[in-house]
């Protein structure tokens, strides 16, 4: 494991020699223990605790992308509180479903993955670059796949070249496909997604963007029981986050208590939320 | 079979620096001050895209003068090493210190190793702290020895006497404009008194700026900023101007 940094010796020859700005390539060639491709796979199934579902929704001028707060272990809540929603970058994010534990060291290595270009390159990758990287990411994580341990993200960002919010969903091959409008991964994603599909406009401000996916996550939660609602008791809110041509923005706990509660409040006089007109 | 002609080491060691310093002279000079919210870059590069300055880790920036494709070589080794670092344990974990021991152990063992010819570069490796007084700059010459700096460094060709410009008038506690206009009076001033203006677009500017929100400090000042910062007034009202803009998010695009 040891990469041989800690010592106060000379780079090693690696570090020194030209080559390809992707840091998985360079940890790939100096220390290919440490691609979390690379391990060696144990025989049998594992359980371990699985993050549930992620949201995202285009409006003019940008994407939102949100998680709820619950990871289960079998018919166990395992974690009432964890974060599946990271900036990616200045201008994009990257929701997780699927265990939680590999999907969170895939983000930590994409994170880097990014930066790593950025710094060497001195500009950055397009977003689909971006999510390109991803794909490669997932597909080289498929043996864990097979046995149970899948990372299924979704990928939302702001393409400052064509200067609107993209949305990028994913299977467990890293088969990679844009999706319009909006989009949702993980075990409530069905609810999630009829809820979208009856609310979503493609005129929303960002504010109703940012109620849409609370909606779909209060939906999600309602019948999906792996999927955590908003706890009210706790102080436990979905983590909303917007991307914009002004960068990645996470609301504050202020501003997403705000929008849970709203929401929760109106479900008190209509269960089923808001009514989509029949024709 | 011939016999190798002997030269006292003393006298291979003073060849070497001397081809080291002959190399570095011939580039332009940079310098590297604290100012009130953490450390200013300032050289000046004709190139847009060739930069002297970068980004290594969150809170570490590098700065080089001398033969560009032996310290960008180093550069990304740098970048390298505090990415895998940080991978492996944590973010904090990567420091200009440690960074600064890994560069004078490849420079000094370049320096003395006979196969190789020694490389022509002399770096500065900067760390903001969360207060003037974590700051940390490290400058490092061709030989691989480090020398700890406080206030101001410049290396480079001209670089002591433009150090000794600085050392006089540079002052803790300075706005980033103060800092920048004595950094270019420093760099425009020539030895025979005569000084050499140089143009805002001849300027590459970079900051480790304490105060950013985001977690990576570094940032490349440019354009309308760089000569609001030039232009800005010593007073108060102009200086708060400067500051409040500085994170306008179209100069924030790297």
């Amino acid at each position: 494991m040891e990469p041989n940094t800690r010592s106060t010796g000379r780079l090693p020859a690696a570090f020194l020699t030209p080559g390809s700005s992707s840091f998985m390539d360079f940890l790939g060639a100096h220390s290919p223990e440490m691609l979390p491709g690379n391990r060696k796979l144990p025989e049998g199934v594992v359980e371990a605790p699985h993050g549930t579902t992620i949201v995202a929704a285009t409006f003019p001028g940008g994407v939102v992308l949100a998680g709820d707060r619950r990871a289960t272990m079998g018919n166990m809540i395992a974690q009432r509180d964890i974060e599946k929603v990271f900036p990616a970058d200045e201008y994009s994010a990257v929701g997780i479903a699927g265990t939680a534990g590999l999907a969170v060291e895939m983000v930590k290595l994409f994170q880097l993955e990014l930066e790593h270009f950025e710094k060497v390159e001195g500009t950055t990758l397009s977003l689909e670059g971006k999510a390109n990287r991803l794909s490669t990411m997932i597909r080289s994580n498929l043996g864990m796949a097979m046995q149970g341990l899948a990372v299924v993200p979704l990928f939302a960002g702001y393409d400052e070249a064509k200067e609107k919010g993209r949305i990028f969903s994913y299977d467990v091959t890293g088969g990679r496909s844009e999706e319009h409008g909006y989009a949702a991964t993980g075990s409530g994603s069905i609810f999630a997604r009829g809820s979208m599909k009856k609310l979503f406009r493609p005129d929303l401000t960002e504010e109703q963007a940012t109620t849409l996916v609370v909606q779909a996550l209060y939906d999600a939660a309602d019948d999906d029981s792996a999927t955590g609602g908003p706890d009210l008791y706790r102080h436990i809110y979905p983590i909303v986050t917007v991307i914009t041509d002004e960068g990645f923005r996470r609301l504050t706990d202020e501003e997403s208590q705000e929008l849970a509660r709203t929401v929760t409040n109106r479900r008190l006089e209509q269960p089923d939320g808001p009514r989509a007109a029949l024709l | 079979m011939s016999t190798p002609f002997y030269v006292s080491p003393q006298q291979a060691m003073a060849d070497r620096a001397e081809y080291a310093r002959k190399g570095i002279a011939r580039g332009r000079s940079l310098v590297v001050l604290q100012y009130a919210d953490g450390i200013v870059f300032v050289g000046e590069n004709p190139s847009r895209a060739l930069h002297k300055f970068s980004e290594i880790y969150d809170r570490i920036g590098f700065a080089a003068a001398g033969k560009y494709n032996e310290y960008e070589n180093l550069r990304i080794g740098g970048v390298r090493y505090a990415d895998l670092r940080g991978y492996t344990y944590d973010r904090d974990d990567v420091t200009a210190r440690g960074l600064a021991n890994v560069y004078a152990q490849t420079l000094g063992t370049i320096f003395s190793s006979a196969g190789e010819k020694p490389y022509e570069v002399e770096l500065v490796v900067a760390e903001v702290g969360t207060t003037a007084a974590g700051d940390q700059i490290y400058r490092l010459p061709h030989d691989g020895s480090i020398v700890d700096e406080h206030g101001s460094v410049a290396v480079g060709g001209n670089a002591e006497q433009i150090s000794t410009f600085l050392d006089q008038r540079h002052q803790d506690g300075m706005t980033l404009s103060e800092a920048l206009k004595l950094a270019v009076q420093a760099l425009s001033s020539q030895a025979n008194g005569a000084d050499k203006a140089i143009p805002a677009e001849r300027l590459e500017v970079a900051v480790l700026d304490r105060t950013r929100s985001q977690q990576r400090k570094f940032k490349r000042i440019r354009g309308r900023q760089l000569s609001r910062l030039l232009e800005a007034d010593v007073t108060a009202a102009v200086q708060a101007d400067a500051v409040s803009n500085d994170e306008a998010p179209e100069d924030d695009a790297e």
